[in-house]
């Protein structure tokens, strides 16, 4: 138990230095222009992407809920509960590649 | 959109010196607080009905909702459950409420912040760890390394990058959520203000519901990992 504990106080401790190097990082905020364009051109186009394979996944599980549903409309509230839980799966994807586009977009 | 959101916790005079996220998650534990302690003294008075009563009162509501939770938990975790219902209760209760409250206007939803949600999704990390070790003993550590001991250099890294990401993805699913249904609401508030946002505030609602369930189906699942026992 004691093991444990200190495991968990190192990984704590890598955690807070690395959070150290993640703050001197936020100095630049005079950006040129072209790096404001790349910035602005990577946000849209990271979160495009993203909602792209999400809306194709996501098509791919709702098509099979329905044809499930459509075969054996009794199990219809059995299927529905899985399917929620498998498109906010996929969705969760797409949040994170809106985080870093939020993250860039902050950025401007 | 950078200007200074108005909550209601800038009101109280006790609490507009801290963040908004603080400030809010105090607001809305007080709110869940409230509610318990009625239904709990509510449910407390008639142990003796077996039939409840027709009208939406504070006990039928509270029962409700304690029995959609234990029905959860129950299911997902098997005979085990009621350990770990005070755990799932509280989060699940937590950040629903939370959640909710983004829909108000006036009200900035703590989860809108990642330090909310990292709080509970490293809880929950932190937990499984403590579940594992008091159920395996320092067996637990056995998991890490794979079916054949040859093989742990290739699995030990492995295992370990996959146990990191779990309170990482709990956090940001719950965190980008929320707050992207927040600024999605308010970017069309901006351009269309007369009905469209009803039909994004539904959504936000939706959202909210279906977050806190994976959230806390996602828990219940690392917690019955952590404690389940290999069968040969």
């Amino acid at each position: 138990m004691k093991k444990l504990f200190s495991i968990l106080m190192l990984l704590g401790v890598f955690t807070v230095l690395f959070c150290g190097v993640a703050m001197a990082a936020e100095e630049a905020k005079g950006l040129d222009s072209q790096v404001k364009a790349m910035i602005a051109l990577a946000s849209g186009i990271g979160i495009g992407i993203a909602a792209f394979g999400g809306a194709l996944g996501q098509g791919k599980a709702v098509a099979s809920a329905l044809e499930g549903i459509g075969r054996n409309p009794g199990a219809s509230g059995k299927i529905l509960t899985p399917m929620i839980i498998g498109l906010a799966m996929i969705e969760s994807l797409v949040i994170y590649s809106l985080v870093v586009s939020l993250m860039l977009f902050l950025k401007l | 959109m950078e200007h200074e959101e108005f909550s209601w916790a800038q009101l109280i005079p006790g609490l507009s010196h801290l963040p908004s996220h603080v400030s809010n998650a105090i607001i809305i534990s007080i709110i869940i607080l409230v509610i318990v302690i009625v239904g709990y003294r509510r449910i407390r008075k008639t142990q003796d009905d077996m039939v409840p009563e027709a009208k939406l009162t504070a006990k039928t509501f509270v029962e409700v909702v304690v029995e959609i939770l234990s029905g959860l938990v129950e299911n997902t975790m098997g005979a085990r459950g009621p350990e770990f219902m005070l755990i799932i209760g509280t989060l699940a209760l937590f950040i629903l409420f939370n959640n909710l409250s983004g829909v108000v206007p006036g009200f900035v939803p703590a989860t809108n912040n990642v330090n909310t949600t990292f709080a509970c999704s490293l809880t929950v990390f932190v937990l499984t760890h403590i579940y594992g070790v008091r159920e395996h003993g320092i067996k637990y550590l056995k998991q890490f390394v794979g079916p054949f001991w040859w093989l742990a250099i290739l699995f030990v890294p492995i295992e370990l990058i996959g146990h990191l990401a779990r309170p990482l993805s709990l956090g940001l699913r719950l965190f980008g959520n929320i707050t992207g249904d927040h600024l999605v609401t308010g970017i069309f508030f901006m351009l269309v203000p007369f009905l469209v946002p009803l039909v994004v505030m539904f959504l936000g609602l939706f959202v909210a519901f279906v977050q806190t369930f994976v959230f806390i189906l996602l828990s219940m699942a690392y917690f019955s990992g952590a404690i389940a026992y290999e069968e040969h």
